[in-house]
């Protein structure tokens, strides 16, 4: 609750024009990406620079309001989602490149810069930033380090965690510190850095960061593997790994998954074959055009019906965009759509595939499965309704049933889409009660009025683990 | 003011009439947002976003929040450019939605009374009747003819409009007289060897206000050898109502349209105005309540064709030699036309075959104008700001022809100049009327 007081000491913060409390303007920011998830902040404010967030994070540590600090509101764990009300505070303000160091190859920003901007601004200068989420023409990169996003490129070149080399924070108590810097070597202290990417707004406000580029890759060459047989791509992951060939891409997309993506984008999928890989290699152009040959060679071997190779950089951007809509697109299918990103060690790759269907068919549900394959990061996805509860009922048990197989081969509940609301109740059984216990000691440490972000990561009661019959 | 016996009924009404599904279609990923010009323009504010406004719609049906002014405000502020649809992976039907949910706000609302009279002058009495058209522009016509126009200007009098009407009455057309909008062809035979028979949609404004551009198109029609047939009982698409929430007289002007083009024998049926042509093309979604009047409407829709598309397809830009003095030219999409009639490429084909210009593509030529039907004068403080990020496109381009393919993107390229002080030495033209000119020919139709 926000009393007329609080609101008061707001908006003399951040004046009336950054301070929202209509009903519209709160039902806008009631909700992210998440299916399921809806509840209403108390008021959305969007400050001007770190000193008016300090501000704000200080009045509401002192009267307890919760804080949820939002991007674009693109994540898919119900991170911001404000379930416990309080403000939603977004960086509209805060949106600027401050500094491209073509000497150190670092960028130094704003959070609220949208990340395909940043991509773009860097490009021109010859500088590459690799991670490239599903929703980076949307995203923002105070998002992307606060849920520590993956991407199609995640295999060879790492997620935003391997970029973050400094950042800014506030912390709950108002106080503003800095992480890091812009030095290769750096082991002054705690890594706070490090422990900051992924946090999920529960530890404090990221309001910059500097951000490590590398040098762009000189060509890029996209090719299609099609398979009749899932297995058969799957194997084809693990032993193109195994063959000591690092690819910049390697993704699975399944038959139905492929249905959908093809109705959308229309640029000639194949939907005949039962599951793609999409591979890419880049580099020096003698090193690519090595690496593909091998590739295809081994796809072949592994029953690969044909290998397509991308005539064009048009072609091959289109197969890259098309492949980011995979899950919006089956959001065509119905009117619910339940993801997750189970992640394997990728030489356990084919078994999850297996699995994943053998617990679909267990419990009569359609699930379509896409993903980063060379990662060992699945996004099986269930068209569901959300209205028929018997049906939802049955996909809780499902997915549950592939966190515990995927916990089992040696993996996690989630790759890249973070814990938030939505996989709170599971995340003991990654981490175990005395795991639960060092996380949560950190988060009271660092906000002792549980402010920041409040109901996220940590659930309030775990969920019973379910016995997997073998 | 919406009184809450009003918003009750509003909100009775939207769990009624909005489609469920299609609300809950929206999975909320977000992908709308880089489109949306409002949102953009808004500084990133939710709300005026599509997924922002579906979220509004749908806490309406659900009962979560009251159709209260800020949900109305938020719907209004939308120009229904329909950007977001081509790039909705789960394939929304935005621009159904918005249309649903204004029909309601506004059967549901009582305006004042001189918007009242205003609306159903303009809306039940002016744009049904082609013949007032006629008239209405007929009189600008001798506004402008008989130095009253002058006058006006001279006496201050402008000065008491708004800004941006003072401006936009700089902007209008040369419009034709009376007997010219009179004596229009109702056959035309093909030029040379025929290669299609084709219907032509003359539009209410197209053929009054802009009588030249279709007789362009006319002519263009007839070079591609192309018989051409104009039914006489065809009237305005009704796009105008249909976007402001006066759903049930657009109805009325569909199948009066759809009658006058069936049992035509043609090939297709031609437009030249993109916001015609998209109101056209959702015709069986108007419609869709009625089984019988829905087939007709597919039949109708499964005809058309912007100008555009129907010149690439028969070669006219390689068959016929299209020479121009030496220019800069530039493309401003109609977002109806790109993103619903799905014409981006045609027009640029055929531009790019014209010898001695040098076409430069502008950032973000596929992002909405702001003109948005009569959205720049209810709206005219975000459509400035939307036209002044346009102009600042155009401007970065060099060009000093900017060519558009639709009415509404013409005029308001033409005050978004004017408003540079560019109107001295560039031009804004419709693609058909550019088409002729490179073709050497006179818009003399016989």
């Amino acid at each position: 609750m926000i009393t007329k007081e609080i609101a008061q000491k707001l908006t003399a913060v951040v004046g009336n024009e950054n301070y929202q409390d209509s009903k519209a303007g709160r039902l806008v920011y009631s909700y992210d990406a998440t299916p399921n998830f809806q509840s209403l902040p108390d008021a959305i404010i969007s400050p001007r620079n770190t000193k008016e967030i300090a501000e704000v994070v200080k009045i509401c540590n002192e009267y307890g309001v919760p804080i949820v600090p939002r991007g674009s509101g693109t994540n898919l764990c119900g991170g911001t989602c404000p379930t416990e009300g309080g403000i939603v505070l977004l960086f509209k303000h805060l949106n600027k490149i401050l500094e491209i160091d073509e000497e150190n190859l670092t960028v130094t920003l704003q959070p609220g810069v949208i990340t395909f901007d940043l991509i773009q601004a860097v490009e021109a200068k010859g500088l590459f930033y690799p991670p490239d989420p599903g929703s980076m023409k949307i995203s923002t990169m105070g998002g992307n380090i606060n849920e520590n996003s993956g991407g199609l490129r995640g295999l060879k070149y790492g997620v935003t965690r391997d970029y973050v080399m400094a950042l800014e924070i506030v912390l709950a108590n108002g106080d503003i510190i800095r992480t890091g810097g812009k030095l290769a070597k750096d082991v002054a202290g705690y890594d706070f850095t490090r422990l900051f990417v992924g946090s999920e707004g529960t530890l404090g406000i990221i309001t910059e960061a500097t951000l490590k580029l590398i040098p762009i890759p000189e060509t890029k060459k996209t090719m299609l593997a099609l398979y009749q047989s899932l297995e058969a791509a799957a194997k084809s992951v693990s032993k193109i790994i195994a063959s000591k060939i690092i690819p910049a891409t390697l993704e699975f997309i399944d038959q139905p998954t492929l249905e959908v993506i093809e109705a959308y984008a229309q640029i000639g999928l194949p939907t005949d074959v039962k599951a793609v890989l999409l591979i890419e290699q880049d580099g020096p152009p003698e090193i690519v055009e090595r690496d593909m040959l091998k590739m295809e060679e081994i796809c072949k071997q592994e029953q690969a019906v044909s290998v397509q190779v991308a005539k064009s950089e048009e072609e091959a951007e289109a197969l890259r965009t098309a492949r980011r809509t995979a899950l919006s697109a089956l959001a065509r299918l119905s009117p619910t759509t339940i993801l997750e990103d189970a992640t394997v060690p990728r030489s356990e790759i084919s078994k999850m595939v297996n699995a994943i269907n053998d617990i679909a068919e267990k419990y009569n549900l359609k699930i379509c499965t896409f993903g980063h394959a060379g990662d060992g990061n699945l996004h099986p996805t269930c068209p569901t309704d959300a209205r028929n509860h018997e049906e939802m009922e049955r996909v809780e048990q499902a997915f549950a049933e592939i966190f515990e197989k995927a916990i089992e081969l040696g993996g996690t509940i989630t790759g890249e889409h973070g814990v938030g609301v939505m996989k709170a109740p599971y995340l003991e059984w990654k981490l175990g009660r005395e795991g639960i216990a060092a996380m949560k000691a950190v988060k009271t440490a660092l906000d002792p009025n549980n402010v920041m972000n409040p109901g996220k990561v940590f659930a309030k009661d775990s969920r019973k683990r379910v016995v997997v019959s073998k | 003011m919406t009184t809450v016996k009003e918003q009750e009924a509003i909100q009775k009404q939207f769990q009624e009439r909005m489609d469920e599904n299609e609300l809950l279609n929206c999975m909320r990923c977000g992908f709308c947002l880089p489109s949306c010009p409002t949102y953009i323009e808004s500084g990133f504010n939710e709300s005026h976003s599509p997924r922002g406004r579906i979220a509004l719609m749908k806490a309406v049906v659900d009962g979560v929040i009251e159709p209260d002014e800020d949900v109305e405000h938020s719907l209004n502020l939308c120009l229904g450019c329909r950007a977001c649809e081509p790039v909705c992976p789960s394939g929304v039907k935005y621009g159904h939605l918005l249309e649903e949910a204004r029909d309601i706000i506004n059967q549901n609302k009582k305006h004042s009374l001189p918007v009242r009279t205003v609306r159903k002058a303009v809306f039940n009495g002016l744009f049904p009747h082609q013949n007032r058209m006629r008239t209405i522009t007929g009189l600008l016509g001798f506004y402008q003819r008989s130095g009253l126009q002058n006058a006006a200007r001279k006496t201050g009098i402008m000065k008491l409009l708004p800004d941006n009407l003072a401006t936009m009455e700089k902007i209008l057309p040369a419009v034709p007289t009376m007997k010219e909008m009179r004596d229009r062809p109702e056959h035309l035979p093909a030029q040379g060897p025929k290669t299609k028979k084709v219907a032509f949609f003359t539009g209410c404004l197209m053929d009054t206000m802009f009588l030249e551009t279709n007789n362009a198109t006319m002519k263009l029609l007839q070079l591609a050898g192309c018989e051409i047939v104009i039914p006489k009982s065809q009237s305005c698409c009704g796009a105008l109502h249909g976007h402001s929430g006066e759903k049930a007289t657009a109805k009325e002007m569909a199948k009066r349209n759809i009658q006058a083009f069936e049992d035509l024998d043609v090939d297709y049926i031609i437009t030249n105005a993109g916001g015609c042509g998209a109101f056209l093309i959702d015709y069986d979604h108007l419609l869709k309540d009625d089984k019988l009047w829905k087939e007709r409407a597919i039949e109708f829709k499964d005809k058309l064709k912007d100008i555009t598309e129907i010149l690439v397809e028969v070669d006219f830009h390689k068959n016929i030699n299209l020479r121009l003095p030496h220019q800069i030219i530039t493309y401003q999409d109609s977002c109806h036309l790109r993103n619903v009639m799905k014409t981006a490429s045609a027009p640029r084909k055929l531009m790019q075959a014209i010898e001695g210009i040098d076409y430069r593509e502008m950032k973000d030529a596929d992002r909405c104008c702001g003109s948005a039907g009569i959205y720049n004068i209810v709206e005219s403080e975000m459509s400035m700001q939307i036209l002044d990020y346009k102009m600042e496109q155009a401007k970065a381009t060099h060009a000093t022809t900017i060519v558009t393919a639709n009415p509404g993107c013409l005029l308001q390229m033409k005050l978004g100049m004017e408003r540079e002080g560019l109107s001295s030495h560039a031009r804004a033209v419709h693609i058909v009327d550019l088409l002729l000119e490179a073709t050497g020919e006179e818009a003399v139709i016989k």
